[in-house]
């Protein structure tokens, strides 16, 4: 048995904007940058091509053919079988508007695209709450599930706040985005983001795609686009800054994405405090049952 | 509870999401195996801690019941937690590190240490041979019985489910008391009448604590509390605390009678089982609604954007 160094970062608070390396603090002496996604919608054209992707590379199993009446949108969201997800949003909209068909009549729509992944968070909670240490801190920054380590307890599933790690039924693990951990080893980029023909996926350095988000917000701004907004980008959010963001064009929940996630982590200190108090509760009621009175 | 034609003080939330798919995922935890656990584990450390105080007490008959009721609810427990488990034959991989951060790590540990302390005590017990070592494992069983019993709260709390998160402060004591609750009616049901007192004062004890705490979740959670008062938990928390109302009133008034008390410790044993089914369902039903989601993080959300627009304001 070992104290799981990697498990007890996750309660460490978010310190001021970029000082927080979650490697480091995972017990990595020496490690290369903490590599992630910038996922630009506004260039999303809804390919599916990131989709395709990462089940080729990854050799993610099928996992159910139907059509859903949700637009484009047959994969419906993350889970242990599907890593990558892009979601449609086709709604009557007006000109103006992004993503607006801009024809100016009744029949206007507004389509919005958005490829969806695992954050990667700094405070991680599936890793923070995984009781065999299967799911690790990785040199990266990322976070992994270990598939020979998986004993399919399934706290993960219920600990992440954006619904993203699921149990695979027939397989009866945890899985999820490795961010091509094997891929990341051998100097290459995630099979997504290679095969993302616009760009809208982009994969490097966390410091750097921060930097490069900012310019495009502002780049948005200035052409008329107030709308356009990062999200997981702020360090000091409720998961520390996410490894994989986003730059969105509508509120986080019209995407299907929780408006302000907290790590569930960061009560745990409160949690136990409750237990422990309950505990001794527990303890004087049965002093005062069995004392408090007649036999 | 709304009645048909009154008007709610609340209005209707709005809000947006994704063709009305949840956000967080639903719980994989299987019924009736997670709530089960929870159930039985609660049950095993109050019933330690009842045996503990029995045995001072100089009730043999009662320290026996709880301690052999202990061992079997944690065996059961352990069963179910395992059943639960995609891989049941990695189970040991639980121990393989230490981890505070998981409540699911630390309770393994703790049952890793409770378990053979509770079955030296009723193995004592019940042959016994050894009483000075089963004194001292009755004395670790009871100790770690209240951890037992109360860790579990912060199993589920832990968690991005919304019922289960946000009523953290109070599931502790709602927990603590529903195993106090289940360890007296077990009592009642295997101690013969002269000695049931202090079980029936457990259950009390327990019922209160346990009635007070709901009460005091589902008040201070807003929206997120619905999914303990709608639908089947709902009526399953309500039915459960009916019942144990009735259970103590039958345990008191036919206190002499044999088959009263135990009809009454059966009832407790069932009302806490349903309290922790209850729980589990409100959980599940609040995962799988985005809404439990979505509307509580906006409001946080605005509440802080207004709170920084203030220190703004009042800094120019």
């Amino acid at each position: 048995m070992s104290v799981d160094a990697a498990g007890l970062t996750g309660v460490i608070r978010a310190e001021p904007a970029g000082a927080v390396d979650p490697a480091a603090l995972a017990g990595y002496a020496e490690h290369p940058p903490r590599m992630g996604f910038f996922t630009d919608t506004s260039v999303c054209i809804g390919c599916k091509a990131c989709e395709v992707a990462c089940k080729e590379w990854n050799a993610v199993p099928e996992d159910g053919l139907l059509l859903t009446g949700m637009s484009y949108d047959n994969t419906q969201g993350l889970g242990a079988s599907t890593w990558r997800h892009v979601a449609f949003i086709e709604q009557p909209g007006s000109a103006g508007e992004p993503g607006a068909t801009g024809r100016g009549d009744a029949g206007d729509l507004r389509w919005l695209m958005s490829s969806d992944v695992c954050k990667h968070c700094t405070e991680a909670a599936c890793l923070d709450v995984c009781p065999t240490g299967a799911l690790i801190r990785t040199e990266f920054g990322t976070v992994v599930v270990q598939e020979d380590v998986c004993n399919g307890c399934g706290y993960c599933v219920s600990a992440c706040p954006y619904g993203v790690i699921d149990k695979r039924r027939d397989d009866g693990r945890a899985w999820k985005c490795t961010l091509c951990y094997d891929r990341l080893g051998s100097g290459l980029e995630p099979a997504c983001a290679k095969a993302c023909p616009t760009d809208s996926i982009q994969f490097g350095p966390v410091d750097e795609l921060r930097e490069r988000a900012a310019l495009r917000v502002t780049e948005l701004h200035n052409a008329g686009t107030p709308q356009a907004r990062l999200y997981g980008a702020d360090p000091a959010d409720g998961i520390g800054g996410a490894g994989a963001f986003f730059l969105l064009l509508d509120e986080p929940e019209t995407y299907g994405l929780p408006p302000d996630p907290v790590v569930t982590t960061r009560d745990l200190p409160r949690i136990w405090r409750h237990v422990g108090l309950a505990a001794a509760m527990l303890a004087a009621g049965g002093v005062a049952a069995c004392f408090g009175g007649r036999a | 509870m709304k009645r048909r034609g009154e008007q709610s003080m609340v209005p209707k939330a709005e809000f947006t999401s994704y063709y009305g798919r949840p956000v967080v995922k639903e719980p994989v935890w299987q019924a009736p195996e997670v709530p089960g656990y929870l159930f039985l584990g609660g049950l095993a450390g109050a019933s330690s801690v009842l045996a503990a105080g029995a045995q001072v007490r100089a009730c043999p008959d009662l320290a026996r019941g709880a301690k052999v009721g202990a061992v079997a609810a944690i065996s059961l427990s352990a069963a179910a937690l395992i059943a639960d488990l995609g891989r049941p034959e990695r189970f040991l991989n639980m121990l393989r590190v230490f981890k505070p951060t998981s409540p699911m790590s630390v309770g393994s540990w703790l049952l890793a240490a409770y378990g053979p302390a509770a079955g030296a005590a009723a193995m004592s017990a019940v042959t016994g041979i050894l009483p000075a070592a089963g004194t001292a494992a009755t004395a670790a069983a009871a100790a770690l019985g209240c951890g037992v019993s109360t860790y579990t709260a912060a199993l589920i709390c832990d968690t991005a489910v919304p019922a289960w998160h946000n009523g953290y402060r109070e599931m502790p004591y709602l927990f603590a008391g529903s195993a106090a609750s289940a360890a007296g009616g077990l009592g009642l049901l295997a101690a013969p009448c002269a000695q049931a007192g202090p079980a029936r004062r457990l259950a009390v004890l327990g019922a209160a604590a346990e009635i007070t705490s709901a009460q005091l979740l589902t008040r201070r959670i807003g929206m997120t509390a619905e999914p303990y008062r709608t639908g089947t938990a709902g009526l399953m928390f309500h039915a459960s605390e009916v019942a144990t109302a009735c259970a103590l009133g039958v345990a008191f008034i036919g206190r002499r009678h044999r088959a009263a008390t135990a009809l009454a410790g059966a009832t407790l044993l069932a009302a806490s089982a349903t309290t922790r089914l209850a729980i589990f369902g409100a959980g599940r039903v609040s995962a799988r609604d985005p809404k439990y989601t979505i509307v509580p993080q906006r409001e946080r959300r605005t509440q802080r954007s207004a709170a920084q627009a203030d220190v703004h304001s009042a800094r120019q």
